[in-house]
């Protein structure tokens, strides 16, 4: 699927007896993320950007708004567009159109678990029932892959949401009954997204009789399948997939999402303390992007 | 000109900048910890990622492998987010294909090739944020990001495009000069030779103004010189410094 990485037998069989003892190659245990660090406003002509590191794993989000024309079924809510670019930069086999395909499975997943009223309130973003609406291109740039992508570009989605500033806009109608969009003379004054209901997604790799998180690639190789989730801050699960060649059976799927939902909902507190965090220290903070 | 002066009658440009200046460049090498070299520069705000693999065994068709010397295989490409109107597609449209064509030349040109036969090299650079200059720019985060592969080269590559208005050529233009209908060129210099590695103009300009223009890209070209070599140095000092440790 991503990156090659090539694990021996013996070195399968110490990963797998590791876990079992909840302990493993890196010391962590089985519910542990690696170090992550998060950076907002990465990107300066986006309306919303964050870039997140997970390990080795890289992940840039870009968020532009457009104005649009809601779909006919939902005229009075706006969308997100979601595309995901595997970049020949992670690894030379993403190349021309090898990454198309893991692209795409990535961005349709995406867009299941975030384009919904529950994750966001898309009717905010609204403007005139069947006639515009904002669109939000969420653009995703994987600029290294080092296992748990879904995870990373969940939390970089949540975050530059969280960034994202959409301009104010006024509607005015002309004399002979047109509407006219009118933006806002100023730049500051902007609509904020409330991302309190937008989940992160959690992958659970099974690994011999356990489960871990956030695995890394010499990890996945061991793995037979996993499972993504998405959790709110609740601890709901909204969107449950099962990724990968293996089969798993009922017993630990459930064991595998009463794990997921505990990390999930572990996740939101420390990662909005954060980004408010960041929030308030605004323009005198210096950004290190890519310094760091 | 519609309305917008690309040089005052001081002497200034509209970002501020004097004709021969140069933008801010700010780099950093080995950002990247899978790939064998890479490197992140900004000049000005444009805003560039580079990723080097290789030398390694040709990949795909191994009918193109040379049995003399090592192929280099280049790779273009924009974020979505990257203009300031979104992008349906970061790479396979035609200007992105020319411009992997043009960074393969430049390489060609600079890195000593003959001492890897039958392997590949490759480049991938990516735009994160467009403002002009980008063909240059790519080339010098490329550089860096040879560099830090360990790829023995000839000389730093050091790019700049510049600019012709009114009788004054203009160094490193960013998007707004570039759309302003100015003349531009583009050079790839290998500066201690001298030597151009690749040179693009395609707007009129007199004869007489080329020789001008073409010393103000290698004046230009000679800057950014100094400051590629400066990130170099601060970089093996910092990581001799670790290695010390």
């Amino acid at each position: 699927m991503m990156a090659a990485v090539e694990v021996s037998e013996a070195e399968k069989v110490y990963i797998l007896h590791g876990i079992r003892d909840d302990l493993r190659v890196d010391g962590r245990g089985c519910e542990d993320y690696r170090h992550m660090e998060i950076e907002t406003d990465v990107v300066s002509n986006t309306d919303g950007s964050a870039k997140v590191t997970l390990g080795h794993t890289v992940v840039l989000v870009g968020i532009k708004t457009e104005i649009g024309k809601p779909r006919p079924m939902v005229p009075n809510e706006g969308y997100l567009e979601f595309f995901v670019d595997c970049s020949a930069n992670a690894t030379p086999e993403f190349e021309g159109r090898g990454g198309e395909e893991l692209g795409t499975e990535l961005s349709n997943t995406l867009y299941r678990v975030f384009n919904n009223k529950h994750s966001i309130d898309l009717k905010r973003l609204c403007i005139s029932p069947g006639e515009h609406c904002w669109v939000l291109y969420v653009d995703v740039l994987l600029l290294q892959c080092d296992g748990n992508l879904y995870d990373a570009m969940s939390i970089a989605i949540k975050a530059a949401l969280f960034n994202t500033k959409i301009p104010k806009v006024f509607i005015s109608s002309d004399d002979e009954g047109g509407k006219d969009i009118e933006l806002s003379d100023d730049p500051y004054d902007c609509m904020r997204l409330n991302v309190e209901n937008v989940p992160c997604i959690v992958t659970l790799c099974k690994v011999g009789h356990r489960h871990i998180v956030d695995a890394t690639l010499q990890e996945k190789a061991c793995s037979v399948a996993s499972l993504i989730m998405s959790v709110t801050h609740k601890g709901t699960v909204t969107c449950t997939r099962k990724v990968g060649g293996g089969s798993l059976d009922p017993e630990s799927i459930f064991e595998m999402t009463e794990a997921g939902k505990r990390v999930g909902k572990a996740l939101h507190a420390p990662l909005m303390k954060l980004l408010e965090q960041e929030e308030s220290l605004g323009k005198k903070q210096q950004k290190v992007g890519f310094f760091g | 000109m519609a309305g917008l002066e690309l040089l005052s009658d001081q002497g200034y440009r509209i970002d501020g900048r004097k004709a021969t200046e140069l933008r801010k460049i700010q780099a950093r090498m080995g950002v990247f910890a899978q790939a064998d070299g890479s490197a992140y520069l900004e000049q000005g705000n444009t805003k560039v990622l580079a990723v080097v693999y290789g030398p390694h065994e040709m990949r795909g068709s191994r009918s193109r492998a040379r049995h003399d010397r090592a192929v280099i295989n280049c790779q273009y490409s924009m974020a979505t987010f990257s203009t300031a109107e979104r992008k349906r597609r970061p790479h396979g449209d035609r200007k992105s294909t020319e411009m992997s064509l043009h960074l393969k030349q430049t390489f060609e040109a600079a890195v000593m090739t003959q001492l890897f036969p039958r392997s590949q090299i490759d480049i991938y650079v990516k735009i994160l944020q467009s403002d002009g200059g980008n063909y240059s720019v790519c080339v010098n985060a490329a550089t860096l990001a040879v560099i830090d592969a360990g790829i023995p080269m000839r000389d730093y590559v050091c790019a700049c495009t510049v600019g012709f208005v009114d009788e004054t050529p203009l160094a490193d233009l960013c998007y707004a000069e570039e759309g302003g209908g100015v003349s531009s060129l583009g050079l790839a210099l290998l500066p201690r030779s001298s030597q151009i590695a690749l040179v693009q103009m395609d707007a009129r300009l007199h004869q007489d103004n080329l020789d001008a223009l073409m010393e103000a890209a290698m004046t230009a070209c000679k800057g950014v010189s100094k400051v590629l070599d400066e990130v170099v140095r601060q970089h093996l000092q910092e990581a001799s410094m670790l290695a010390r440790d």
